[in-house]
């Protein structure tokens, strides 16, 4: 076995512009989508007939029919046919989990090259039989005999009819994320007006970074859009204040504007070793260092179901001998404002950092003028597995903006997970 | 069950649509301890002023005693809550939600200027009403007479205005205290913040608690049984209080002698023998009293841990006709006594080390009553005697306090004329009177081995009475 491992680069990215449910992709599929970020990708990198190493994706939200919805998107996309693929899930870790998974086999010596990637759609969502309807027409294709089948499908009843429809609610606790995320929001005591101005923040950002041309090399027009469909660059604290609570009851501080809405799109990010960046004369952006995931008990121990992130930091920081402000720039998923809120205050509270992280002190503070600086997700959009790939694409491409330094990548996820990674110029 | 029949009236559903609208006082059901129950019940919020000396041990005691605490995303209470290893949530009076809290802790230690009391406003507007039915209020500070600093002084001795205020304002059942702790003496703090937050204080409520250094080393002790191996004197143990306490004492772990005039010494071993203790049938004002006193406690337990002085009586007449044996005798079994039994058994160095004299006083003491010249006398040299006797027994390890009962519901109070009677009852925060565990478990409070560090005070078991107040 290889012992030795290798500089893995992040040499580039692609993805479409993040449109709102049911808005500009309403008709788009979760392949049509990731195929077209890979082609924007294959384009842009000179990739067209090419076999990489491997292309890593996955969607959160799937139809059965897309089993291979990584693989048929490879099949569709100017990528060599003989190029493998498959399918990855994490919840909203999936595209950084991609990352992760093909920058480990580039480092061990595997593969070469990779191109980690991922699509969501909320508009074209799998709707799923009634588990009763579905027993009966499992029965009906059963059948021996026509009036076998005719007597099993006389047991269809109205009210089979009605779909499984997939909800954003945390299968154990019947709680939707944004219901979970109020929780959180209240245990830290997190106000209406830091959220909003997180919100703020992000649309200010990710719409300068548009004007001054960032996203560029970053991303390819699909079905007439060119920017995400969520951004509002002109938004202000006072328009946001305006906004009723949509979780945590009537005393709740989260809005629509400081939660992210429900979105389709799709990422992919080229990733390589320096020797097969340096043969295709392509420019290395940033390096993947390390990376951890972590997971909480938000069931047994009530953790804050978005808490994840929290934890495998400061475990990754530890391998890597690196403190909390040796970043040079912060990318924290913003699934909600409360989220980010609320992993910043734990790094700061001693309490958190001692009883919960077993640590001697407080990780401290970040400096906020660091964070999320070309936008995050709530201006953005937030397609699922798609969000990974646009972070670490914009990530890479803004170490090497500013000519080198660190950035820490931290995403949440369902299920009580999250996924953090350290990019390095 | 409400303590009488008034209060079952108004917490009736039918008195209570009545007693609301119309304004009448709505006494709530006071919780009140049963063994194994938790210290308290509900999250306590602990707050702190900038420069707090108290947070930390306050934060530890609040972890010793297995409380869920919350508190503001300050530097010095969240510091002093990972130090103490508090899993505590975070409170932020701009995002309250719907938080309530059974006890609202403030470390006021920081605060050493007058201008800087609005640190009080800032922590307790936007909570005080969010305190739960029998919760509680506790401030914490620094005696004004130690503080170096005359505006120091001037901050802290506010504290006890706003907390008795507090204490009136915040009803249902809810008390409020200020405990002042000497610096040095903060080690000290534990066994009485844990007695003020629990459901032990139930009736005990606008009390300034002075913790001073510990006149004895505390060793280890299990707090589900905190006088577990000590024998314990209570006098007048045949009934009321004095039984109560008997009782309350007993399940602390303590074995109690019981302690009555002879002609009551049936109902006295029938107490004894419930709690599996000893009587001792005499009369505390016979001349050999102390002495015979001593011998049985030198005798049978080689020595005593605890002295309860509640033997009293009532010989009400207004001052024109009082004649000289209604004084004379309540004088010597209310106070005489004490003093003369005291004396037996210092000098015979009976009262072992973390000893601990009580004695009975009463509010009438603090604010004289009409027709009882008499015993507001008696009651009030009672206090003198705790303060006097204080330095002098603090020197072997031992301490003395008293307790002064407001209107406990007793035989003796049955006995008062119905206004009278009312009155007593309505007139004090609780909107009711308290009962004989009250005084008893507030005894134990001060008998236990945790209250080394509280000595000459007198602690008012009145609902934060009107009078003398």
């Amino acid at each position: 076995m290889n012992s030795k491992t290798r500089a893995v680069a992040i040499l580039g990215g692609n993805r479409i512009p993040f449109a709102r449910s049911n808005g500009a992709y309403a008709k788009a599929s979760n392949q049509d989508m990731l195929t077209t970020a890979l082609d924007g990708l294959v384009e842009r990198y000179g990739l067209a007939g090419e076999r990489v190493g491997e292309v890593a994706g996955g969607a959160v939200l799937k139809h059965a029919r897309d089993f291979n919805l990584t693989r048929e998107s490879v099949l569709g996309s100017k990528l060599a046919p003989e190029t493998s693929a498959y399918d990855v899930g994490q919840a909203c870790g999936t595209g950084l989990e991609t990352t992760i998974l093909t920058a480990n086999k580039i480092a061990l010596g595997q593969i070469d090259s990779a191109i980690a990637s991922g699509a969501d759609t909320t508009s074209d969502a799998p709707i799923a039989l009634n588990d009763k309807l579905r027993a009966i027409l499992i029965e009906a294709n059963n059948a021996k005999s026509n009036t076998d089948r005719l007597r099993a499908l006389a047991k269809v009843r109205p009210g089979h009819i009605v779909p499984e429809i997939p909800r954003n609610a945390e299968p154990r606790t019947g709680l939707s994320m944004g219901e979970h995320t109020a929780i959180m929001a209240r245990e830290w005591g997190v106000t209406r007006e830091e959220q909003d101005e997180l919100a703020v923040a992000s649309h200010q950002n990710l719409g300068a970074a548009y004007d001054r041309g960032f996203f560029d090399d970053l991303l390819n027009p699909y079905l007439g859009l060119e920017r995400d469909q969520n951004l509002r660059a002109d938004s202000t604290v006072e328009k946001l204040a305006k906004l009723k609570p949509v979780f945590g009851g009537e005393d709740g501080t989260m809005t629509a504007a400081n939660s992210t809405p429900l979105s389709d799109g799709a990422s992919a990010v080229l990733l390589g070793s320096e020797d097969w960046a340096e043969q295709r004369g392509l420019k290395v952006l940033a390096r993947f260092v390390d990376a951890e995931t972590a997971a909480v008990d938000y069931v047994g121990k009530k953790e804050g179901l978005l808490m994840a992130p929290a934890y495998a930091v400061p475990r990754m920081l530890e391998r890597n001998d690196m403190k909390l402000q040796d970043f040079d720039l912060y990318e924290i998923h913003e699934a909600f404002a409360a989220q980010v809120l609320c992993t910043l205050k734990a790094w700061e509270d001693p309490v958190f950092c001692r009883q919960r992280l077993g640590l001697d002190d407080a990780l401290g503070e970040i400096d906020r003028s660091k964070l999320n600086v070309n936008g995050g997700s709530l201006a953005c959009g937030h397609p699922f597995a798609a969000t990974g790939g646009r972070i670490v694409a914009a990530a890479a491409k803004a170490l090497d903006e500013r000519g080198g330094g660190r950035t820490l990548i931290s995403i949440c996820a369902a299920g009580g997970q999250g996924v953090v990674a350290i990019l390095e110029r | 069950m409400p303590t009488d029949r008034y209060s079952q009236i108004v917490n009736s559903r039918i008195g209570g649509l009545v007693a609301g609208p119309v304004g009448l006082p709505q006494p709530v059901e006071l919780d009140r301890f049963e063994p194994g129950q938790p210290v308290i019940s509900g999250e306590v919020l602990l707050g702190a002023a900038p420069g707090a000396r108290l947070a930390d041990p306050v934060a530890h005691a609040l972890a010793g005693a297995g409380a869920t605490v919350r508190t503001p995303l300050t530097d010095v209470v969240r510091a002093a809550a990972g130090n103490a290893g508090l899993d505590a949530a975070v409170w932020n009076p701009d995002a309250p939600a719907e938080a309530r809290f059974k006890a609202l802790v403030f470390d006021a230690s920081g605060i050493d200027d007058s201008t800087q009391l609005a640190a009080l406003r800032d922590f307790f507007q936007p909570t005080i009403r969010r305190v739960e039915r029998s919760g509680r209020v506790i401030v914490l500070g620094t005696q004004p007479e130690l503080c170096g600093d005359p505006r120091e002084a001037t901050a802290q001795r506010a504290l006890e205005g706003f907390t008795r205020s507090v204490g009136k304002e915040v009803r249902r059942g809810a008390a409020a205290q200020l405990l002042y702790v000497a610096p040095g003496a903060e080690a000290g703090l534990d066994a009485t913040l844990r007695f003020f937050l629990s459901p032990r204080s139930a009736y005990v409520s606008g009390q300034v608690i002075r913790v001073a250094a510990a006149v004895a080393d505390v060793p280890e002790f299990d707090w589900g049984r905190p006088l577990g191996g000590k024998v314990a004197l209570v006098t007048g143990a045949s009934r009321g209080i004095g039984a109560e306490v008997a009782r309350v004492l007993a399940r602390d772990g303590a074995h109690v002698v019981g302690l009555d005039v002879p002609p009551a010494a049936e109902e006295l071993e029938d107490l004894t023998g419930e709690i599996g203790g000893s009587a001792l049938a005499l009369d505390i004002t016979e001349p050999d009293a102390p002495q015979r006193i001593a011998d049985h406690f030198a005798n049978e337990h080689e020595g005593i841990d605890v002295v309860v002085h509640n033997a009293g009586v009532t010989r009400d007449k207004t001052l024109g006709k009082m004649d000289e044996e209604r004084w004379s005798q309540l004088l010597d079994i209310n106070l005489s006594s004490q003093e003369r039994i005291d004396e037996q058994l210092l000098e015979r160095e009976l009262i072992r080390a973390n000893g601990r004299i009580v004695s009975v006083s009463s509010i009438s003491g603090i604010a004289g009553n009409a027709g009882q010249t008499n015993y507001a006398t008696s009651k009030a040299g009672v206090i003198g005697m705790v303060q006097s006797l204080a330095p002098v027994v603090a020197k072997r390890g031992v301490t003395v306090n008293a307790v002064a009962p407001g209107f406990i519901e007793t035989a003796m109070t049955k006995a008062m004329p119905l206004a009278t009677r009312e009155a007593g009852r309505r007139m004090n925060s609780m909107v009711q009177g308290g009962l004989p565990v009250d005084v008893a478990e507030t005894i134990a409070w001060l008998a236990g081995p945790g209250a080394a560090s509280v000595n000459g005070n007198v602690v008012r078991v009145c609902g934060q009475s009107l009078l003398g107040a």
